[in-house]
């Protein structure tokens, strides 16, 4: 047994030191279960192995700025391209020319400069109680801070990067006063200082503790495919609200990726990000997480059906990272806890 | 914690003596040591001269005043909650019998191997509005939202519940393993002097366990304010979620390692306090005569008290989150219990053993390099060596990253550039990496768990065993490791618990295709799903069981004393 464990070991160091020509190192912060069985299947067609560590995005973007040019790394895989524009200010992504992702991703979904390109889109739009709010009440995110909602909104804390580019994208379309004031009235209306994550909101929505949450769409979509009864339950009571339909849009982010500076493997790297916006990885992806496609004309989800379609803010994405300090301090000032 | 004793021991040394000393090769090796595991939270504070007036001018006028005072509650309450816990759980199975006492003794341990995030989420699961309880509540009566009221489970005061129910172990086993090595000499002094059983448990038995209830204590504080999982899943804002907020959402590394200094500063202060108001006490045996305590038996409702005193601790800490854990893991364990799931497992195991016997090492090492030498430099060397475990994993983390860094790219330019090869990474995201954060961030575990068994053990056996020709090499290897058995393994169980339960740092620090099962747990946790995290999360409680119940066994017998009565023929 000791044997056999020390051999383990072994392996493990060896296989750690993933400079091997012809692989491929990802950093990733989407969970491995999301990105897994997309990898093996790219694997499978290219023959290509796929090294990966997954980790919180800010960590793993700290990490890649100390290991420098000498980072074993080729490509950064995020949840948010708040972050992805941090990678990019930092100097620690390079733009690659690329026919397919150029044609397939909307210009506003990928960096100008080419460094990064978004691959599946993330709304976060009002939920509403289905037995108690009527939705010709709801308009736009700006309506929620009126006074008639008083005690009846649940939103995550500050703390969570969607929030903060929520209120990042709000700056830019409203100036940072107007964004401030909205943000005192929002948080006004909270029904409880903010905790937990967007499940819980939801969850406090169909439970009758608030009536109105903002939230993730995906987290509605787990909550449907909950191995648990109770959750499954919850989210049959909540319903999906699209904001902003006259105006902006309602608000998305994106998942992402990146290649590297340091990128010993660059080619591979790229025909990852390309391989992960063919049809059959958009549908799957999108699937996977009950998240949207980038691409035209993939099959949506039936979740994605059942909540129907919407207009997106066309807001160009590094907005969001440019925004995200003086959304960080305006959610302070407003006691957005 | 625990004052050296060699200073006292050694008075007469002649002064030439004690300078060639200073030169001994343990001494040097200590000292490395020390520097080097020192070297991560240096690196942190060298940031710290940045400028960033600004940022904190901005923290200064909004949201500091709430780290700073939430901090403070959450330390507070949770210093409370351990020692009322700890403290009457292990005097109650140390002196008392009672029905359960036998199992009780190992069993209070168990919520060691609950990680605070994990006994959060199944709270939270368990109390939420919309979990079982507030239902059942709500059917009952007949009530909805807003007609009753029900303590909140994320707020402060959750938390603290929190911290109290796995950290309480600390406590309880330090302060045990501190009774039972109490010669009932001492307290049938006290009797005789007409002390009766309360006021011998508070003027003789107590002071004599303080330094074990101490230790006990601020390894939960350190744990206390180093946590992130839990404080944030609650919404509860303190010094460590302000530092990441700080860092990351400001995008402002110094004024994030300024409020990590000051956050070490503040448990250095802490730490010198104590010290300072103990400053001339010494806690071992000072007469060879030892016989263990004969047991109390408690009859009638005194037993029933104590039976429950000691059963609740478990059944909140343990029983409770388990079972919620268990009907969670019968919804997802079909498709979670794979090979994949059981190379973690191992991979955890393994890691977890390996950092456990080399953190015991090195505390070994600097432990007894203070007991050998009166050197001031090793005392604070060991002193920011050890602060580490107050340090949020993340922020220890980059700590480690940025000399292993600076290492590889000295390295690689210097092969660049003579030899014309590239040897990129050597250290950086490997295991070794991993390894030395975990011994960063557990040290105090075990220096603490080691320096309070060597308190124990009187300067005059090294002055004999020194006086018939022992090297202090083998007065460690003859005397001190049979005598200190005890805490040896009460460290390496502390520190393979840990590391069992650690996140962040193994997070940003691991290896490619690297998993352990905390980093499983959260995964799918932070994705919210918690159902399917409940799998990993019972495993590493299943895995940190084993060597809990070990440890329980061999803190039963008092091994100071009873070695301590054996070597004088009692």
């Amino acid at each position: 047994m000791f044997q056999r464990l020390t051999l383990l070991l072994t392996a493990t160091l060896l296989s750690c030191s993933a400079f091997a020509s012809g692989e491929l190192n990802v950093y990733s912060s989407r969970q491995e279960q999301l990105i897994a069985p997309l990898i093996e299947q790219f694997s499978k067609q290219t023959g290509i192995v796929v090294n990966v560590v997954t980790g919180k995005d800010d960590a793993l973007i700290e990490r890649l700025r100390i290991e420098g040019r000498n980072s074993p790394a080729d490509l950064l895989w995020t949840a948010d391209a708040g972050r992805l524009h941090r990678a990019k200010s930092q100097g620690l992504l390079q733009p690659i020319e690329s026919e397919v992702l150029e044609a397939v991703i909307p210009a506003h979904l990928r960096d100008a400069d080419q460094q990064w390109f978004g691959l599946t889109t993330r709304a976060r739009p009002i939920m509403y109680a289905r037995d108690r709010v009527d939705p010709a009440e709801l308009s736009t995110y700006e309506a929620l801070a009126d006074p008639k909602w008083k005690r009846r909104i649940c939103v995550r804390s500050s703390d969570n990067i969607y929030n903060q580019s929520l209120v990042a994208a709000m700056i830019e379309h409203l100036g940072e006063e107007r964004t401030e004031a909205w943000t005192r009235g929002l948080v006004a209306n909270f029904a409880r200082p903010p905790a937990g994550g967007d499940r819980e909101q939801i969850s406090a929505v169909a439970a009758g503790v608030c009536d109105i949450a903002i939230a993730n769409t995906y987290y509605l979509g787990g909550m449907l495919k909950s191995p648990n009864a109770a959750d499954r339950q919850a989210a049959e009571k909540v319903a999906v609200f699209w904001p902003n339909q006259d105006g902006t849009g309602t608000h998305v982010n994106i998942t992402g990726a990146g290649v590297t500076k340091a990128a010993r493997n660059r080619d591979n790297a790229i025909r990852l990000i390309e391989f992960m916006v063919s049809d059959e990885a958009q549908q799957w992806y999108a699937e996977g997480n009950s998240e949207y496609p980038v691409k035209a004309g993939v099959e949506w989800s039936e979740v994605l059906k059942r909540w129907g379609e919407f207009k997106a803010d066309e807001l160009p994405m590094n907005v969001l990272g440019e925004n995200n300090a003086a959304a960080l301090r305006l959610m302070d000032r407003a006691g957005w806890k | 914690m625990n004052d050296t004793p060699s200073a006292a021991a050694l008075p007469l040394t002649p002064p030439r003596r004690q300078r060639r000393r200073l030169f001994d090769g343990w001494l040097a090796s200590a000292l490395l040591v020390a520097l080097l595991v020192a070297l991560p939270v240096l690196a942190v504070f060298s940031f710290v001269l940045d400028p960033a007036a600004s940022v904190w001018r901005h923290l200064g006028a909004t949201v500091l005043g709430d780290y700073i005072a939430n901090s403070l509650w959450l330390m507070l309450w949770v210093t409370i909650g351990v020692v009322a816990i700890g403290v009457p759980c292990a005097w109650l199975t140390s002196v008392c019998d009672f029905p359960g006492r036998r199992w009780l003794e190992w069993a209070l341990l168990l919520p060691l191997a609950m990680p605070a995030y994990i006994i959060a989420y199944t709270y939270t699961g368990l109390l939420d509005f919309a979990g079982p309880v507030q239902t059942a509540l709500r059917t009952t009566f007949d009530w909805s939202y807003g007609d009753y009221w029900f303590p909140p489970i994320r707020s402060l005061g959750g938390a603290c519940a929190m911290f109290v129910l796995v950290l309480y172990p600390y406590v309880y086993m330090l302060a045990r393993a501190a009774f039972l090595s109490q010669s009932r000499c001492a307290l049938e002094v006290s009797r005789t002097l007409g002390a009766g059983p309360w006021r011998g448990f508070f003027t003789v038995a107590l002071p004599l366990a303080r330094p074990a209830v101490i230790a006990g204590v601020s390894l939960a504080l350190m744990e206390t304010l180093a946590d992130y999982g839990t404080v944030v899943y609650f919404g509860v804002t303190t010094f460590t979620t302000g530092i990441f907020r700080t860092w990351y959402g400001l995008g402002n590394a110094a004024a994030a390692a300024q409020l990590a200094a000051a956050l070490m500063l503040f448990v250095f202060v802490l730490i010198i306090s104590e010290r300072w108001s103990r400053r001339r006490q010494r806690y071992h045996h000072g007469s060879a005569r030892f016989r263990a305590l004969a047991r109390h038996r408690l009859r009638g409702w005194q037993a029933v008290l104590a039976s429950c005193v000691c059963l609740l601790p478990l059944l909140l800490g343990f029983v409770v989150p388990v079972l919620q854990l268990g009907q969670w893991a019968l919804l997802t364990y079909e498709q979670s219990l794979n090979a994949t799931f059981v190379t973690i497992a191992l991979q955890t195991l393994l890691l977890a053993g390996t950092a456990a016997l080399l953190v015991l090492a090195i505390a070994l090492l600097l432990g007894y390099g203070k007991r050998l030498h009166s050197s001031r430099l090793l005392r604070s060397a060991v002193q920011i060596a050890g602060i580490g475990y107050a340090v949020p994993g993340t922020v220890i983390a980059v700590g480690v990253m940025l000399p292993f860094a600076a290492f590889d790219h000295t390295v690689d330019a210097f092969m660049s550039r003579y030899w014309g090869i590239s040897t990129g990474l050597l250290l950086s995201g490997t295991l070794v990496a991993l390894l030395f954060a975990y011994a960063v961030r557990f040290l105090a575990v075990a220096l603490q768990t080691v320096e309070a068994g060597l308190g124990r053990i009187r300067p005059s056996t090294d002055d004999a065993a020194r006086s018939l020709g022992l090297s202090p090499g083998s007065v460690l290897r003859r005397i001190h490791l049979p005598l200190l058995r005890g805490s040896l393994l009460t460290a390496i169980v502390l520190v393979f618990v840990d590391v069992l339960k650690e996140l962040p740092a193994t997070l940003i620090l691991r290896p490619f295709n690297f998993n352990t099962l905390a980093v499983r747990t959260y995964e799918l946790a932070s994705d919210e799903r918690l159902a399917e995290a409940s799998l990993p999360a019972l495993a590493i409680v299943a895995i940190g069981l084993l060597p809990v119940i070990l440890l329980s066994r061999a803190i039963r017998r008092p091994a100071t004393g009873e070695v301590d009565a054996a070597l004088t023929g009692h």
